[in-house]
């Protein structure tokens, strides 16, 4: 059971790929429907990084003091400034590790 | 013009940034599906069958949890919906390929891939084998989920919790937006995203995570309307 349907997730999973790369003409989006795709990774992400920061593994929202506010902020810096994205990520991590572990 | 290889390594440079994130993100979703209960074999097959994380660390705790397997696959269905967002930007660039290296390709979709291939994209429209880009950052994606999956499946509950590597998530991706900051109508979409996805996170099936999007693209219509 568990085997089958996880072999049905990937298969939708995989049309969720697939689709709009093959299966649908590209001609048939307009010219503004194209121009709107150009926003889709600042539509997309920021729905993977509020919920990843503002609320914790039980669902709740997360203090306002919270480490991974600071954490984010540090990061959103250090990335504006430096344009690296390995410096984001570490200055991110450390300084909320910094905050958990140290203070 | 740039050569095949060049593309390929271009694409496996663009992403290998990310794996600070991808790589604990990997362990984390080995070890959760081994605490869980679930057996190595299936979740390590995950990796390869569905090859989402987000995705198969909430079918795990669903059917863990005791939701009907339905339940699980519409969420795994829902939660990977984004993906249409990608494939449409990108079938611009991939419009040349044969339907069955399309059909190839498309596998290696995912998030960090097509947002830097995206962005490569962006400023090589005219290069001839662009697609070697997104077949580099997609394998080298691939390759490392699949290595970092196994690593928390073998480490398992030997993953402390407490340290929090599930953060290097969020970071990753502000990584890749940060300098849309700069651009005022981009800022416009990811706040409203952003709140939008805070509103509506206990709406089932984890559906907050494509109507956000969804919200957010109304809105950048709506700006680019205003612009002209």
């Amino acid at each position: 059971m568990t085997w089958s349907s996880i072999i049905i997730a990937g298969i939708i999973t995989y049309f969720t790929r697939m689709t709009m790369v093959a299966l649908v003409d590209r001609d048939l989006l307009g010219e503004r429907i194209k121009a709107v795709l150009a926003y889709v990774p600042s539509a997309v992400f920021p729905a993977i990084i509020f919920p990843g920061i503002f609320i914790n593994d039980y669902g709740l929202f997360i203090e306002m003091n919270d480490p991974k506010i600071f954490g984010a902020i540090v990061a959103i810096l250090v990335g504006y400034f430096s344009r690296n994205v390995i410096a984001t990520i570490l200055s991110g991590l450390f300084s909320y590790w910094i905050i958990i572990f140290l203070l | 013009m740039l050569t095949k290889k060049q593309l390929l390594t271009k694409g496996l440079l663009s992403v290998a940034p990310h794996m600070f994130s991808v790589i604990p993100f990997g362990i984390v979703c080995g070890a959760i599906g081994i605490e869980l209960g679930f057996s190595p074999i299936l979740v390590y097959a995950m990796s390869i069958i569905i090859f989402g994380g987000a995705s198969q660390i909430v079918f795990l705790q669903l059917l863990s949890g005791g939701a009907s397997t339905l339940i699980a696959v519409t969420s795994v269905g829902v939660i990977n919906s984004r993906h249409l967002l990608y494939g449409a930007v990108l079938s611009e660039y991939l419009e040349k390929l044969s339907f069955v290296k399309k059909l190839l390709i498309s596998y290696l979709v995912v998030d960090q891939g097509f947002a830097e291939s995206n962005k490569f994209f962006q400023k090589n429209k005219n290069e001839p084998y662009l697609h070697y880009h997104l077949l580099g950052s997609g394998g080298t994606l691939w390759i490392f989920w699949q290595l970092s999956t196994l690593s928390g499946i073998i480490l398992g509950s030997f993953v402390p919790e407490e340290i929090g590597l599930k953060f290097a998530v969020p970071l990753t991706f502000i990584a890749i937006v940060v300098q849309d900051l700069k651009k005022l109508d981009h800022v416009i979409v990811m706040i409203t995203c952003g709140l939008s996805s805070l509103l509506f996170f206990d709406a089932p099936f984890k559906s907050y995570i494509i109507i956000s999007p969804i919200i957010a693209l109304f809105v950048a219509a709506l700006v680019l309307r205003l612009k002209k």
